[in-house]
């Protein structure tokens, strides 16, 4: 069996702050989109929400190749931020995050929005009579609700940046400690026909995820009773 | 007082209602489903957001400058189904919004609640799921009252119950002014429960306020929908004046006169409400010998009203402040002549204590 | 005379049947992608020339490698470099003999940017510039290629911190066209339409600074008897496919 070379420790370990660190900015941006899709009526939540399913439809490179264009030096993105001083996104791990959040937006949102909706209006109602305002009603009773909507989001978020690919590919440029992740690490070994190598990493990652997701629907399910 | 004047205008309904009532005992806001009682309880509550002014004791919630949130109205709301809070326990449920007033604001205690509405054994059931639906109600109520409100609203709080749990919630209604002098502002579309429970009426039809008085003034209007009812009728405020134990009978005085009902588990003095549907009086000029009908009062016609081709519906006055109905055939009113001012006998064959 | 008569019909029914199999011939090609437009203008000639319809499959010669090792049925493989027909000539995947190079690669430095790119390649010693983009040397002939220039002008090192690599030579190409890295190492037949670079700055790397990017193509062992997979490769060599071959920017061995 072959043994893995500090690189692709490397790589893991990237793959899994990338993963952890998307998932926590997808809560905090996902939450108040899912809140707004959930409790809109007017004529441009459809546009919004067909807005935020888009990454569904795009191929991965695709997006990333977009993405790689609007935060590139001619791009709207990348004008702004060299305007602030904060240079260029792409090949950058923040610019993988950024990737990373549009990529698995939808699979945040729509659980989160799903179990917003499936809780309705008449539980914060209940609360705004009981003196609860905004923001207590929703964290009192609009998150305990929705807590198995918010698991969902998070298992399908974490799970979808670890197997992401084509935007990190299109975006990362492959360096390693920086943007190289895992998915990147294993197709690279496929690819120059290193099929231990690949193995190991492939095989390691699956068995890690399983473990991961084994640990969350574990943990939803003792919260349920 | 409670002064709410509201306008609201969505594509297939509108409201456009106005009333006052006492900010004592209970309104009932009455009328068939769809005439905008429930849309009229939520622009109270803040929970609709229509336009207009409504003032409750004298403070201002709503009015072209002010709109206070819900949260901020010193309200209870009780929901046709309870909507306890399933991730919490019976306990915290009822806690929610006693926590979240001031301790100084706390008029209510929770202990008091808990007793009163016979809560201590749901509380050791812990889950609300655990509950049938006239124990979650209870619980509801008391979570409510919990927050110690200057008003309480209350939607239809009966109609998701089966009858029995119904008559499980219903005394704790009819006591609720009694032990709690709050104001309550009950929505019903059953007459049942509004003649049995409310001190003051407001009548919604298609978004309109038609009428708004006291209970039993307002039941006897002949101008009102309510009179057409099947079951349309008066009340008597009257007191438990004689046992009679041998035949099992109570007698209930009132300024009006007296009338013989079933044995009354009630001591002497107590006051207790009659209710005389106008189908069940009939009119005699002349009094009545060999009856079978004990309660037969001296009556003055006031009022006489054609109701379809055969009926006619006629007030009868009693003494200086009651009233009754009886729905007759118009031609036992030709028959007998009867018009405005005559004295007649009224015969009632049944009553219902409420 | 009844019976040559029915001898020479079923003779010429044969003899049709078999100039028919011959003529529409069907060939499927594993392409490596940089060479993808001028093999689009080489098999358009080739059906004309020949009858014979040709399908073309765009992609890496890496993951060509993995599919063919499991079945892909293609007939021919236009590689990328020679490492991979070799090792499946090895294996017994590719038919014996039918290896050939049927172009040479051409490095060039790259830049979307007129005028940033000086003639000599001084712009890399400079070293002002954002990023530099190659192909990734584990996986593209081209970015091995660039490696070892890099290595020949003693600048690898000095270049690290600034190395973004693309997974495959279009990949490269796109992080430098759209301006994200400033220069690319990529090929050169990549900027060239109709032998004439059109846009951006560029330095053709000098031959002797890497080792020639053999671009072989080769018969795979399961369309061993296909006539017209034999019929392509003929042409791939043929003079009429090595002017297309030029066009691109690609010497010729």
């Amino acid at each position: 069996m072959p043994s893995i070379e500090p690189v692709d420790l490397q790589s893991v370990w990237l793959t899994l702050k990338l993963a952890s660190v998307t998932t926590l900015i997808l809560l905090g941006v996902a939450t108040p989109l899912a809140w707004w899709l959930a409790h809109n009526r007017h004529w441009y939540k459809g546009i919004v929400s067909a807005v935020v399913a888009l990454p569904l439809v795009l191929p991965p490179t695709v997006l990333g190749f977009y993405l790689l264009l609007l935060m590139g030096p001619r791009g709207a993105v990348g004008e702004l931020t060299q305007a602030l001083n904060l240079g260029r996104l792409p090949f950058t791990f923040a610019g993988l995050v950024i990737g990373s959040v549009l990529f698995s937006l939808p699979f945040a949102v729509q659980p989160i929005q799903n179990a917003f909706e499936a809780i309705g209006k008449r539980p914060l109602e209940v609360a705004a009579t009981l003196r609860a305002g905004v923001w207590d009603r929703f964290f009192s009773v609009a998150l305990p609700l929705a807590r198995p909507g918010f698991l969902t989001a998070m298992i399908l978020a974490f799970a979808h940046t670890v197997g992401e690919f084509g935007v990190v590919l299109m975006l990362g440029g492959s360096i390693p400690g920086e943007t190289r992740v895992l998915s990147v690490a294993i197709y690279s070994h496929v690819e120059a026909m290193e099929y231990g190598a690949a193995h190991v990493l492939a095989g390691g990652m699956v068995a890690f995820s399983f473990l991961v997701l084994l640990g969350l629907y574990l943990l939803g399910g003792k919260a349920k009773t | 007082m409670i002064h709410a004047h509201f306008t609201l205008s969505h594509p297939n309904f509108s409201l456009d209602a106005e009333f006052q009532a006492p900010a004592v005992g209970v309104t009932a806001l009455f009328g068939v489903s769809g005439s905008g009682k429930t849309t009229l309880l939520r622009c109270i509550a803040g929970l609709e957001r229509a336009k207009g002014s409504l003032q409750v004791n004298g403070e201002i919630w709503q009015d072209d400058q002010t709109f206070l949130p819900t949260h901020q109205r010193p309200l209870g709301y009780v929901f046709q189904e309870a909507s306890l809070f399933p991730h919490l326990s019976v306990r915290a449920n009822l806690e929610y919004g006693y926590k979240r007033i001031k301790p100084a604001e706390r008029k209510v205690p929770l202990d008091q609640v808990v007793s009163w509405l016979g809560l201590e054994h749901l509380i050791a059931r812990g889950d609300p799921a655990q509950l049938s639906g006239g124990e979650r109600q209870r619980v509801a109520i008391g979570r409510a009252l919990l927050t110690s409100p200057r008003i309480l609203l209350m939607d239809e709080p009966l109609s998701a119950l089966d009858s029995a749990s119904k008559q499980e919630i219903l005394p704790y209604l009819e006591g609720l002014h009694r032990e709690l002098a709050i104001p309550v502002l009950y929505v019903s579309h059953a007459m049942e429960e509004v003649t049995r429970l409310a001190d003051h009426l407001v009548l919604l039809q298609q978004g309109r306020v038609i009428a708004s008085g006291a209970l039993h003034e307002t039941l006897a209007r002949l101008d009102l929908p309510l009179a057409a009812f099947d079951d349309a009728g008066t009340v008597i405020e009257a007191r438990v004046a004689q046992h009679d134990e041998p035949y099992h009978l109570t007698r209930l005085d009132f300024s009006g006169g007296t009338l013989w009902v079933g044995k009354v588990d009630q001591a002497l003095g107590m006051p207790v409400r009659a209710r005389v549907l106008a189908r069940d009086v009939s009119i005699a000029i002349h009094a009545p010998q060999g009856s079978s009908i004990t309660n037969i009062l001296i009556a003055r016609i006031t009022e006489l009203r054609d109701e379809g081709v055969d009926k006619v519906m006629v007030k009868l006055s009693l003494g200086d402040c009651h009233i009754l109905l009886s729905r007759i055939t118009r031609r036992s009113r030709d028959h007998l002549q009867l018009v405005a001012g005559m004295e007649v006998f009224a015969q009632v064959k049944s009553v219902a204590l409420m | 005379m009844k019976l040559s008569q029915s001898r020479v019909l079923l003779g010429a029914l044969l003899c049709g049947m078999m100039v028919n199999t011959v003529y529409a011939g069907e060939v499927n090609a594993a392409v490596a992608a940089n060479f993808a437009e001028p093999m689009g203008q080489i098999a358009k000639l080739f059906q004309q020339a020949s009858g014979h319809t040709v399908k073309v499959s765009l992609g890496s010669t890496g993951k060509f490698y993995s599919q063919i090792q499991n079945g892909a049925p293609f007939d021919v493989l236009v590689a990328a470099d020679d490492k991979v027909p070799l090792r499946l000539e090895k294996e017994g995947l590719a038919v014996d003999g039918s290896r050939f190079i049927y172009a040479l690669g051409k490095l060039v430095l790259w830049s979307a940017q007129s005028g940033y790119v000086d003639d000599k390649g001084h712009v890399l010693r400079k070293g002002d510039y954002n990023k530099l983009a190659i192909g990734d040397p584990k996986l593209a002939s081209y970015g091995t290629a660039a490696k070892e220039a890099l290595e020949e002008l003693g600048l690898w090192g000095a270049v690290q911190s600034k190395l973004v690599m693309g997974e495959n030579i279009t990949q490269t190409y796109q992080f430098a066209a759209t301006g994200n890295a400033d220069l690319a190492f990529i090929a050169l037949s990549q900027i060239t339409q109709n032998g004439k670079v059109t846009n951006g700055s560029w330095w053709i790397v000098p031959a002797h600074l890497y080792n020639p990017i053999k671009q072989s193509a080769v018969q795979l062992s399961a369309a061993k008897d296909k006539a017209a997979a034999q019929a392509f490769l003929i042409f791939l060599k043929s003079d009429k496919a090595k002017t297309i071959i030029r066009s691109f920017g690609y010497e010729l061995p």
